[in-house]
């Protein structure tokens, strides 16, 4: 991709940029910018000057007062302060922390490993696979979460009907969503769903340009198929298996929608908050914006943090190209 | 990204025609392929069940739906749930709601995208390299991290329940990807083109409008469908924006109208999910292989 726009580009300065700059060159200066525009003015009206205002907002005492037209005073850092000394926030850290660690791992093992799965099936188990994965990714997310509900209803659910059918007389009218750990679970488990056709099609697809020489190499060296999915696939697929999993976790560490849908369909929310809901009660619930504000800007580092891995990725790889 | 895979392996791996020869060799036999088409047969069943499962509540009466015993297969079969949800005003205004505010984002994000990666393609530009590293960057900023501000803009400008405030929020936060996925598109398309076109008398910019954004229409609908489909999902900034009962997109209401009866009407749930599933599904069987192509141009190399 770089390596297209290097060969483009080429010829273009090697020997053009004589003809231009007879005359014209300032204003030509100026058209990516003025051509980039529209863009620039969208991306700084919706994103750009919220981020500023936001972080401004994080260092300034701004609650219901400030909403209704007071001024907001400075308080520098007593919003973070107050915010680092709150056990809840660390309470809701470390579920987001853990919640997205045990998510995403599990979603890229079943999406490794079920990749790894259809390079040795028939056709039609391939195909039946490939499309069940395709309308579960396809699925809106509270089309999804809707179903899911629905599927551990506590008195009319199939779940539990299968689960009393196996004699578990137990999980009669068993409320899934009342204990943080269960809850925990069907969102995960809603999540997951979601979430491994796409690491299983970009890895499937990795796993088909490995060199085929090599693996017939390693069978002739009498390498066992998992001798060969650890030695070959594995390394061969390396850089996608990164990209993917660097996803899935900037995902799953800033998930909202699956939280915030079940804590009103009965989770109990002070004990499922995870980082994005707690903004949000803290915030646009409580009326606290300056403490909100300081929240969703330890967020947006920790997120940041992990982007940076992305981001070095996708750039070390435009410069291979 | 399915079709493009179901032809690889042919070329790629221990799978398709080169698989049964090497079946009967020993190494293969720790994990017998019957046993992996079984595998791979449960796994489509448990990953299509909750799809299934949604289809076949929606066409249940109540009395079957709340029954001791769950029926597998709608044999009273009933139309009502969808009757009922067609029926409701709220939710074709949330269909009216989600329509205008999708359709706006994918306009403004398309046209500015188009001409920001034309720019970032075609020029060579001081400081190109980090405003690629920006675009990237913003990307990952988290709606969940930014929500609070974004209601206090909106809320300044007397448009929060607006769907114009909306959909500028939507259009903000899907004009990074799409100018990435674009830009994929742009640099795949041979500059020589546009030259020769200069040479026979083209501007610049005539060129590229009249040689590359032709040929630049397949990746222009692979990312619109992308703006689309996270436009048509959206529920975060939805939640955060509309907040009037009466305004909602179709996920919000789809949330609200669970919570909003006594006892919830979990047959038109099941029906509404459906109506919402649908159109996606369908738009993303058509495109999901551009699209994962585009999403992948700049990631993956191969």
């Amino acid at each position: 991709m770089a390596g297209t726009e290097v060969s483009a580009a080429a010829p273009v300065s090697a020997a053009p940029p004589v003809r231009r700059r007879s005359g014209r060159t300032r204003l030509q200066a100026f058209y990516p910018l003025l051509i980039g525009l529209p863009a620039i003015a969208i991306v700084l009206v919706a994103q750009g000057y919220p981020l500023v205002r936001q972080f401004v907002m994080s260092f300034q005492e701004f609650g219901l007062a400030q909403q209704f037209g007071q001024d907001a005073p400075w308080v520098w850092f007593d919003n973070y302060t107050r915010v680092l000394s709150d056990a809840d926030f660390w309470a809701v850290f470390a579920r987001s922390i853990v919640f997205c660690a045990v998510v995403a791992g599990l979603t890229m093992v079943i999406g490794v490993l079920t990749a790894w799965l259809l390079t040795g099936v028939r056709t039609w188990a391939r195909v039946a696979v490939q499309s069940a994965m395709l309308l579960a990714w396809a699925t809106p997310h509270l089309s999804s979460l809707t179903v899911w509900q629905w599927l551990f209803n506590p008195s009319s659910g199939v779940v539990n009907a299968v689960l009393v059918g196996l004699g578990l007389e137990g999980f009669d009218n068993h409320a899934w969503l009342l204990d943080p750990l269960s809850f925990f679970v069907i969102a995960g488990a809603v999540i997951a769903w979601g979430s491994v056709p796409l690491v299983l099609f970009l890895t499937y697809a990795a796993m088909t340009q490995v060199d085929t020489s090599l693996y017939e190499a390693a069978q002739l060296d009498g390498a066992g198929p998992l001798q060969r999915f650890r030695h070959i696939t594995i390394p061969g697929i390396a850089t996608v298996l990164m990209l993917v999993a660097t996803l899935q976790i900037i995902w799953d560490l800033r998930v909202f929608t699956q939280i915030s849908v079940l804590q009103t369909a009965g989770g109990i929310s002070s004990e499922t908050n995870v980082l994005g809901t707690y903004v949000y009660q803290i915030g646009l619930g409580q009326g606290e914006y300056g403490q909100g504000a300081a929240v969703a800007t330890i967020m947006l580092l920790l997120t940041l943090l992990l982007t940076g891995l992305y981001v070095r990725q996708l750039v070390r790889q435009g410069d291979d190209a | 990204m399915a079709t493009s895979s179901t032809t690889a392996p042919s070329s790629g791996t221990a799978a398709g025609p080169a698989g049964p020869r090497r079946r009967r060799q020993p190494t293969s036999r720790l994990l017998g392929r019957g046993a992996r088409n079984i595998g791979a047969l449960l796994l489509a069943l448990l990953w299509v069940f909750p799809i299934y499962w949604m289809v076949n509540s929606s066409l249940q009466p109540d009395e079957v739906l709340y029954g001791s015993e769950p029926q597998f297969w709608p044999s009273p079969f009933t139309g009502d749930n969808y009757t009922r949800i067609i029926g409701d005003s709220s939710f074709w205004a949330a269909m009216r709601m989600s329509v205008i505010a999708t359709a706006l984002a994918v306009a403004m994000a398309l046209v500015s995208a188009v001409l920001a990666a034309a720019a970032i393609s075609r020029f060579k530009f001081r400081g190109k390299g980090p405003v690629v590293l920006t675009i990237l960057v913003i990307q990952m900023i988290p709606a969940e991290a930014l929500f609070i501000s974004q209601f206090r803009m909106l809320d300044g400008w007397g448009l929060i329940n607006s769907v114009l405030g909306l959909s500028v929020l939507y259009a903000g936060a899907s004009v990074p990807i799409t100018i990435w996925m674009l830009k994929g598109f742009v640099d795949g398309i041979p500059y020589e083109l546009e030259e020769a076109g200069q040479i026979d008398g083209c501007s610049k910019l005539g060129a590229f409008l009249r040689i590359t954004l032709p040929l630049l229409a397949p990746g222009i609908v692979a990312s619109g469908v992308f703006a689309l489909l996270s436009a048509w999902n959206e529920y975060v900034l939805a939640l955060v924006v509309l907040q009037r009962e009466s305004a909602a997109t179709l996920p919000l209401w789809l949330a609200r109208y669970n919570t909003s009866f006594e006892a919830t009407d979990w047959g038109g749930l099941m029906a509404a999910s459906a109506l919402v599933a649908i159109p996606v599904i369908i738009v993303f069987l058509f495109v999901q292989n551009k699209m994962a192509n585009g999403l992948t141009a700049g990631a993956v190399k191969g």
